[in-house]
């Protein structure tokens, strides 16, 4: 009985404060990560172009342009500029490689002070950590659905 | 019955100690804000000539507390007792200033209400005829307590809009047994308060019905209304956190909104200076206090105020697994003279 009306007062309270939170704009925010995400996007297409027309294989020129956007993202957070872009990019600087880049260098900035064993390398996969886990482990799972559909449609 | 308990909750002070010196020191961002004349130190790195955040932070409550002393002509060893608390785990902030000053030191962690607890405990203990001078300090650093709380500095996310900006600052309030003022006259003791709100990102939300379940203790148990204070003032309930918490009051019969305001509104100028709600951190209401309204009481401006301020008692453990944030708000009374 005690423990109804204390979830009763607690179910009431949130339902006040949710009232009172301002909402983020989701309009604003999705065309600001559109247009920022466009534009890294951009870039990534002006490098393509540029080792295409310097004679890089199309097989080869992906991790060419990889190689500079992951230098990009890494460079912007240590000058201190990528974690600007993200304030106003959200999901468009996060998303784009350039993002994974600044989830690595950033607590790699941070935690230097802790020493190069226990601070920068034990810390610097503590954002991109859950990615890595997921997306091999998603893509392992992949390649087995893929495996079986190869046995099956011989 | 304890003689000098009133009410529920609340005690009276028969002896009330007079704060004899305050010293604030903040960061570069507390010092563009619109109290910033009223600081007296602020800092133009916020690593304060130190190799780390947490360093910084340690020597701002340190020097605080030397600023505090210097201003009276005070030396340690006159000093009885040392109460400080801060936000970083074990409250290093507090401990390594103590280890520097070297006055016999009790550690609190009241998350952000540390400056009203560590400044109810400094009083009870004059009162009670343990001490004769008192040390009450906090601090709080933006960076030591985003790396600590959130995500590294560098990192590009977004924060919500009822995010709240830790304030970089560090507050010391020095007590004594003979003094003339303003003096803390009324403690009123915080419960841990939990409405079951998960969000680490809305802790005004968090700690609102702590600070209004002290407040209306407060007033029940003195008989007080908002008519006799000139100022009732939250630490960092920020925006949303003052909005509720004004409301939850009123519903329990006393209209305080037009005495209220909140140290996490005052300190910062919430159009301009990208804080979203408002300010929070232990800084937040020690540098608004020892800073700004100490020095309304010095000019006459204030007669009696209440300071209450809340803390949000979560860790990053306790919100990875899912528990809710419990609140506390300590409040105490401040008057420029006593009598009658």
């Amino acid at each position: 009985m005690e423990k109804r009306k204390e979830n009763e007062i607690k179910n009431t309270y949130q339902q006040i404060v949710q009232k009172k939170v301002p909402q983020s704009s989701i309009l604003k925010d999705a065309v600001f990560a559109f247009v920022v995400g466009g534009l890294i996007c951009d870039v990534g297409q002006f490098f393509m172009n540029l080792f295409l027309s310097l004679g890089v294989s199309k097989d080869d020129v992906g991790y060419y342009v990889a190689t500079v956007m992951v230098f990009l993202g890494a460079f912007l957070t240590g000058i201190g500029v990528y974690d600007n872009i993200g304030k106003y990019a959200g999901a468009g600087s996060i998303v784009p490689i350039t993002g994974f880049a600044n989830s690595i260098v950033s607590p790699a900035m941070e935690y230097k002070r802790e020493g190069y064993i226990f601070g920068v390398g034990s810390k610097m996969f503590v954002i991109a950590g859950p990615i890595l886990v997921y997306g091999i482990s998603s893509s392992i799972l992949v390649g087995i659905i893929y495996y079986i559909i190869k046995i099956l449609a011989r | 019955m304890a003689e000098k308990k009133i009410g529920l909750h609340t005690v009276k002070l028969k002896n009330p100690p007079s704060i004899l010196s305050t010293a604030t020191i903040v960061g570069p961002k507390e010092g563009q804000g619109p109290l910033k004349d009223y600081f007296d130190i602020i800092l133009e790195d916020d690593l304060f000539g130190e190799k780390s955040w947490e360093k910084a932070e340690s020597k701002m409550l340190r020097e605080a507390v030397r600023l505090a002393m210097n201003k009276i002509n005070l030396t340690p060893d006159k000093v009885d007792y040392f109460f400080a608390g801060d936000l970083l785990n074990q409250i290093i902030s507090s401990s390594f200033a103590a280890r520097e000053l070297g006055i016999p030191f009790f550690g609190l962690y009241g998350a952000c209400s540390t400056l009203t607890e560590s400044m109810s405990l400094a009083a009870m203990m004059i009162d009670g005829g343990f001490a004769d001078i008192t040390i009450a300090a906090t601090s709080s650093h933006f960076s030591s307590a985003e790396r600590q709380f959130r995500f590294p500095l560098e990192h590009g996310n977004q924060r919500p809009p009822t995010s709240q900006w830790t304030v970089t600052g560090a507050g010391a309030v020095i007590l004594g047994k003979e003094g003339n003022g303003p003096y803390v006259t009324y403690i009123t003791t915080g419960r841990v308060v939990d409405f079951g709100i998960t969000d680490a990102n809305n802790m005004g939300a968090a700690m609102a019905p702590a600070a209004a379940d002290t407040i209306l203790r407060h007033l029940k148990d003195t008989g007080f209304n908002a008519a006799d204070y000139d100022l009732i003032m939250t630490g960092d309930l920020a925006k949303i956190g003052m909005e509720i918490a004004v409301d939850i009051i009123k519903q329990n019969g006393y209209d305080i909104s037009s005495k209220f305001t909140d140290a996490g509104i005052e300190i910062f100028d919430l159009s301009t200076q990208d804080v979203h709600a408002g300010g929070s951190g232990c800084g937040c209401s020690a540098a608004v206090f020892a800073g700004y309204l100490y020095s309304q009481f010095m000019s006459g401006n204030l007669n009696r105020i209440m300071i209450v301020s809340t803390g949000a008692l979560l860790s990053p453990t306790s919100t990875q697994q899912g528990e809710s944030i419990p609140g506390i708000a300590h409040a105490i009374t401040i008057e420029r003279s006593v009598g009658i």
